[in-house]
């Protein structure tokens, strides 16, 4: 193979990486959100489904991309909503509640989408290049050719990063995670801010659901997460709640797939097996190595993650 | 407020529940009930996923419909989405099965192999169908068809269509069902077009739209024209599809998925088979027996051809469907070579089932390797 195929494939394993990594990324910077709020939503697979399955019906029947986005924002904060009133208002157990979200949204999900399976998106979401951008040699093929989700992401992530970092309420936010009672008497109204991350989380997890059925399959089939919510989830811990690394995360656990495929086509076999425990080898791999270089660092978990606030029992 | 709060969880608790069985497993309660029982050949159906997977058990569902109605007089009830990796929820759905009066019961994945013999031993007076396993028992029959030989039709097909002779096709799991699958397209494709090779990517899936879509775009990257394959969802259809290349489904006709790319599919057609069985149990000429259909039976067969498939294919798939049909000749039928050209069935002899059903090589024309375990 010449020089310029071997740079194709690298383009091609790259560019697909971007495009696998976003409904990924879009579920972890939703779940990254409720997370620093203090509390765990295990729910992302059933929040993403729900979206997907929201997204697309609305796609088909206003035949309208844009208006399915809108459904699967609604439709995943208000699965998301339920999660928050189980553990903010009547706090109950985060890992409980966040796993029958998954179940429910499962089966509801297949339940409406019955008669939209096999229906096709008379306007799906497709590549758009982005005019001088995507002319760049290299870099423009890999992330400026493609669809307007992608593009989203790239100002979302940056701008949550200044949210969380420099800007008042985003302080506010990681206090919020941090240390709630204190949150508290700056006036922090905790379980309102709560309630708001975690519905804002089930929006972004919907998005990243719709991502898959207007954008990269579009079409709906039950089940067509297969999985992915829970790699959104792990995929928080080894970003360490860093919107930034999770951007890298997703392209790279994305990117583990497409690898494994193109491989294949080259004649090269890597066990799937191994492909498949890839994310979650990563993601032990950097928190080894955080806690290595420093073992009272608390890898930016919030430190009241999954813990209940309650006013009077400070 | 303590107590207050703990009745609230518990409502909530109970919705969420509520809501549960009405949403997920709900679908399994669904039942055909005709108006009373008055009098009906009552039989049942066990599906592993959802009738709308809009492949495997979409199959069978049309299947049940045939049965209904060519025999007005039997009522088939259905059992959706029941999990076959485990023995408890396909024995409890067996046994309520055979307490409602069912008379005969298809149960249609793999999975349920065990959980069906049990159950069967007490129920004598039943008779049980299991679909693709190989255990049977005085009451309990095996049935499966010859997909090997609709795919080696649709491999004609897409040697017909190849521009690049290079043919993707992604498969699911290297078992020796899906190796088989390959070798017979291949042998198709290349009875028509010697020059043309096989490029195989494994998904290590039977359900997941966006990867499988993925690895058909891989393989459309590498060169590819056409993409067959052996996985549940239409997604390597629709990358076919938005490449402007062709396709091969499988399952059910997947051109509702991709209608400019879906030259044909390879499709189970179940109808037949359920009305001759059911036929056999109410005339009490059933025996037990394991069936492998052959495409003569019409267990198995091609979905139209696309408006893109030209006529003369027609003709050369139907004289290789006649030779087969017949009986005369079968798909792997030596001389057959494996990949490093070796002769591994001999001029005039005909594969057994037993080897076909342990096939663990590839035929010469396939690009690909089978891992090792």
């Amino acid at each position: 193979m010449t020089d310029t195929g071997q740079t194709n494939v690298l383009v091609l394993i790259l560019a697909t990486a971007v495009t696998a990594g976003t409904p990924i990324l879009y579920a972890a910077l939703g779940e990254l959100l409720t997370e620093r709020s203090g509390v765990i939503n295990l729910g992302v697979e059933g929040m993403m489904l729900i979206g997907a399955v929201s997204g697309f019906m609305t796609a088909v029947v206003f035949k309208n991309p844009w208006a399915g986005v809108a459904a699967a924002l609604l439709a995943g904060g208000a699965v998301a909503l339920i999660h928050a009133f189980l553990t903010i208002t009547l706090r109950t157990n985060q890992v409980v509640s966040g796993l029958a979200l998954t179940i429910f949204g499962t089966g509801l999900s297949g339940y409406l989408g019955k008669s939209f399976i096999g229906l096709p998106l008379p306007v799906p979401f497709t590549s758009r290049p982005l005019g001088m951008l995507s002319e760049i040699p290299f870099f423009g093929p890999v992330f400026f050719n493609h669809d307007p989700l992608v593009y989203l992401t790239y100002l979302l992530v940056p701008a949550l990063w200044v949210f969380i970092y420099k800007m008042r309420p985003g302080m506010h936010l990681r206090a919020l995670g941090e240390n709630p009672s204190a949150a508290d008497s700056l006036g922090v109204k905790v379980f309102l801010s709560r309630y708001m991350y975690v519905v804002a989380g089930g929006m972004l997890a919907g998005v990243g659901g719709a991502y898959l059925s207007l954008a990269y399959a579009p079409s709906w089939l039950e089940n067509m997460t297969a999985g992915r919510g829970w790699i959104a989830v792990a995929l928080v811990i080894f970003a360490l709640w860093n919107p930034l690394r999770a951007m890298v995360g997703a392209y790279i656990f994305g990117g583990i797939d497409a690898l494994g495929l193109r491989l294949q086509v080259l004649g090269v076999m890597i066990p799937s097996f191994f492909l498949q425990m890839m994310p979650y080898i990563f993601t032990i791999l950097v928190l080894v190595v955080v806690l290595g270089k420093n073992r009272s660092a608390r890898t930016g978990s919030p430190g009241a993650l999954g813990i209940p606030f309650d006013r009077e029992e400070r | 407020m303590k107590r207050f709060r703990g009745f609230l969880v518990l409502t909530i608790v109970f919705i969420l529940a509520v809501a549960l069985v009405t949403a997920g497993c709900g679908k399994k309660q669904e039942e055909k009930k005709e108006a009373g029982d008055s009098g009906k050949f009552k039989v049942a159906f066990m599906y592993v996923g959802p009738v709308g997977d809009g492949g495997y058990t979409y199959a069978h569902d049309q299947g049940r419909k045939y049965l209904e109605e060519k025999m007005p007089d039997v009522q088939a009830t259905i059992v959706e989405s029941v999990p076959d990796t485990n023995a408890a929820d396909p024995e409890r759905e067996l046994t309520r099965l055979a307490e409602e009066g069912n008379k005969v019961i298809f149960a249609t994945s793999f999975g349920y192999m065990d959980p069906t013999i049990n159950v069967a031993k007490k129920y004598p007076n039943v008779v049980f169908m299991h679909c693709s396993g190989f255990k049977t028992a005085e009451n309990v029959g095996t049935y499966f068809g010859r997909m090997y030989q609709a795919r080696y039709l649709t491999g004609i097909v897409a040697g017909k269509t190849t521009k690049s002779n290079l043919i993707g096709y992604v498969g699911a799991y290297p078992i020796p069902e899906v190796v088989r699958g390959i070798n017979a397209f291949t042998q198709g494709v290349r009875s028509v077009n010697p020059k043309a090779k096989v490029k195989v990517v494994w998904t290590n899936t039977w359900y997941d739209p966006a990867k499988e879509k993925e690895a058909g775009k891989t393989l459309l990257d590498a060169g590819c024209d056409v993409i067959a394959q052996h996985q549940d969802t239409p997604g390597p259809q629709q990358a076919a599809e938005e490449k402007g290349k062709f396709g091969i489904g499988y399952n059910s006709d997947m051109s509702k998925f991709a209608p400019k790319a879906v030259l044909t599919s390879a499709v189970w057609n179940w109808g037949p088979y359920y009305y001759n069985t059911v036929k056999a149990v109410r005339e009490k000429t059933w025996k037990s027996d394991q069936y492998w259909g052959p495409m003569s039976d019409n267990i198995v067969g091609l979905a139209p051809f696309g408006p893109m498939v030209p006529e003369d294919v027609n003709k050369v798939v139907d004289e290789a469907k006649q030779k087969i049909t017949s009986g005369q000749w079968d798909v792997f039928t030596g001389p057959i070579k494996d990949q490093s050209g070796a002769v591994k069935v001999p001029e005039g002899q005909k594969m057994s089932d037993k080897d076909m059903l342990s096939f663990d090589w590839f035929v010469e024309g396939v690009d690909g390797s089978i891992p090792k375990k």
